[in-house]
């Protein structure tokens, strides 16, 4: 049975992103207790699954440690693993939330030596990898995972290889008994940072992302330029492994658009910019970038990037909103549309297309099981009057990781009050 | 202000947006348009066209009145709707074109002999007479549009679906000579001038019923 100390002035912290860390690595040490939630195996986020961050190009690995090493450091957080939040009632000051946790099958003498990923052969799509490749099932899901445990997948329990990984491990660790739990935490306040999820590419229909393998989306392609990506860092197209030197990148693929999301994502021109520097980093002047753009939103500081980018040879943009995409014969994706600089009509042919795809919240804030107030766009907009619950990062807006840390602060901020009157109403 | 500066103003006013606004239906969304282009690339007819739909609003935007009432554009519109489902701001694209071509053919800037519009006036005057339309009637009028040796031709090359309608009962000779019609033709036309009446009023324009006339 999972043992956790919480009380009406303990801090309760849904969503183990970069988010979710920041506001619960703020109020811990602000000398706060705190829970952290997380719904996977492992904190860190979709921020973990990026190559580089913009502008800096400066890898996400070396954030992450730092924060992972103040949460090891920290004697005020607990974090959950594979938990997730069914349900919560009580008022501001006194909550009490249920949280499922789901068995890792693996226990904390666990060492990640690998040994029972090494012994058993079964495997599953990789969540890690946005589903472009296969993993072992059992697994760490990547390099920087927190904690250092290995998972096994449920699919194996039951099955022989299940045997073969307990067997395979020296240190006791797999415990193939394990059983999913339901246990109730107390908090006096609530931060939601249940982070964001990419739109839904295949629902942009003339786009063809579920009929053509060398159309991906942006996340995909940061998987791709990281060396511990399916492709192990080399730009490689879908369909046929050829080496992708000519590609386009194709802005607001779902944001901007009353048919799909009604907001600007705001980290998708970035982003596109960004990557239009590793195929320059991995082909040299061979590499060649196309950004099709409506308009490009480097906002405040990061327009010193854009104008960098807009000297580079390799990058050319074109003023359009593609219209259509369609696959020749090689394998090659054509663009239609007409470009608005001009009005001429075009049918480019590109090694590989990427969508940059639109941000949603992954949690619609209509669904968090708690009085929220969501927006339009399903973003936590703010919570009632007299509540003790505040949104935190991506599942309040569409941000970077630097204004969602930022978000996070100020949501820490306002938990520690609560907790601060809570503790002053006790006294 | 010198003189100089009020020209400037009044070449900066863009009175021909507010016309448009004012006059054309849905013509106050044109100035929602973020020129992002997918209209003009989802186009079936995209490449045959002068003016995209992106480059007539535009073209609105900018004052160009001659070039955007007397374009072909907007009559080569086949109504696919395309472009509406995608625009990514929900502008009524097709509807604006029928607009923008409703409101160039009555002020007579329409291009002329243009094959739509020559059509669309033919189905009008044939309907609104009767209150049904007459297809023999109508597409007699239609082939015979450009003189009656072209009308000839087209007949003759169309001689065999003709003949097949004819056996299908799809099509009675009889009807070139008696219309068949509503109940209430009068009444018909009654309510027909009413709601010019009542667009003239709403939208300014001097009373002009649709049709040749």
């Amino acid at each position: 049975m999972t043992e956790v100390v919480a009380t009406n002035q303990t801090i309760l912290v849904v969503g183990g992103g970069i988010s979710g860390m920041t506001a619960a690595l703020e109020a811990a040490e602000c000398g706060k207790q705190v829970v952290l939630v997380e719904k996977s195996p492992t904190l860190g986020g979709r921020t973990a699954l990026l190559y580089r961050y913009f502008p800096k190009l400066c890898h996400p690995t070396c954030g992450l440690e730092i924060n992972l090493r103040r949460i090891k450091a920290s004697r005020n957080i607990r974090v959950l693993t594979l938990a997730e939040v069914s349900a919560i009632s009580g008022k501001r000051g006194d909550y009490s939330a249920t949280v499922k946790i789901a068995p890792r099958y693996v226990n904390d003498n666990c060492t990640a030596c690998g040994d029972c990923a090494a012994a058993v052969s079964a495997e599953v799509t990789n969540p890690y990898n946005y589903g472009m490749d296969k993993m072992k099932a059992a697994y760490l899901p990547h390099a920087m995972a927190y904690p250092q445990r290995y998972v096994l997948d449920a699919s194996l329990i039951g099955t022989p290889e299940a045997d073969k990984a307990k067997a395979a491990c020296k240190y006791g660790a797999i415990d193939l008994a394990m059983q999913p739990e339901t246990i109730e935490i107390k908090a006096g306040a609530v931060v939601w940072a249940t982070g964001w999820q990419p739109y839904d590419a295949a629902k942009i229909q003339p786009y063809g992302y579920d009929r053509f393998a060398n159309v991906i989306t942006s996340l995909e392609f940061e998987r791709l330029a990281d060396p511990h990506g399916p492709t192990g860092g080399k730009i490689l197209r879908p369909s046929d492994g050829k080496e992708a030197k000519n590609i386009a990148f194709i802005q607001c693929a779902g944001s901007r658009d009353e048919n799909h999301l009604r907001h600007c994502s705001r980290i998708c021109c970035m982003a596109s910019l960004k990557q239009t520097q590793y195929v320059k980093e991995v082909w040299g002047d061979a590499a060649k970038s196309t950004v099709y753009y409506i308009d490009i939103r480097a906002i405040d500081r990061f327009e010193d990037f854009y104008q960098k980018v807009q000297k580079d040879p390799t990058v050319s943009f074109l003023k359009s909103k593609v219209a259509k995409v369609t696959q020749d014969k090689s394998g090659d994706v054509v663009l239609h549309g007409v470009d608005t600089e001009g009005y001429h009509r075009y049918a480019n042919a590109h090694d590989m297309a990427v969508l940059a795809i639109g941000m949603q919240p992954s949690v619609a804030g209509a669904d968090i099981p708690a009085d929220i107030i969501a927006d339009s766009s399903g973003f936590i907009e703010s919570s009632a009057a007299e509540s003790g619950f505040f949104g935190a990062g991506c599942a309040t807006n569409a941000l970077d990781v630097n204004r969602a840390v930022q978000s996070s602060t100020a949501a820490a901020l306002r938990a520690i009050q609560v907790i601060n009157k809570t503790a002053r109403a006790e006294a | 202000m010198g003189d100089m500066n009020t020209q400037m103003l009044d070449k900066y006013r863009n009175n021909f947006l507010h016309e448009v606004e004012e006059k054309v239906d849905d013509g106050h969304w044109v100035k929602m348009c973020m020129q992002c282009g997918v209209c003009a690339g989802s186009c079936t007819f995209g490449p045959d066209w002068e003016h995209t739909p992106q480059k007539i609003f535009m073209m609105i935007r900018a004052g160009k009145r001659e070039e955007v009432l007397t374009s072909h554009s907007m009559w080569l519109c086949t109504s696919c709707y395309n472009c509406m489902v995608r625009c990514p701001r929900e502008l009524p694209i097709t509807h604006i074109m029928h607009g923008l071509a409703s409101y160039a053919h009555r002020l007579g800037l329409a291009p002329k002999n243009q094959p739509t519009r020559d059509f669309s006036l033919i189905f009008w005057d044939n309907c609104t007479k009767t209150g049904r339309v007459n297809e023999l009637r109508m597409t007699i009028s239609v082939y015979f549009r450009e003189g009656i040796l072209s009308g000839i031709k087209k007949m003759w090359t169309l001689r065999n679906i003709g003949r097949g309608l004819f056996f299908a009962k799809r099509l009675n000779p009889m009807e070139l000579f008696v219309s068949h019609g509503c109940k209430d033709k009068d009444g018909l036309r009654r309510a027909l001038k009413k709601a010019d009446e009542i667009e003239a009023r709403r939208r300014g324009y001097a009373v002009q019923p649709r049709g040749y006339s």
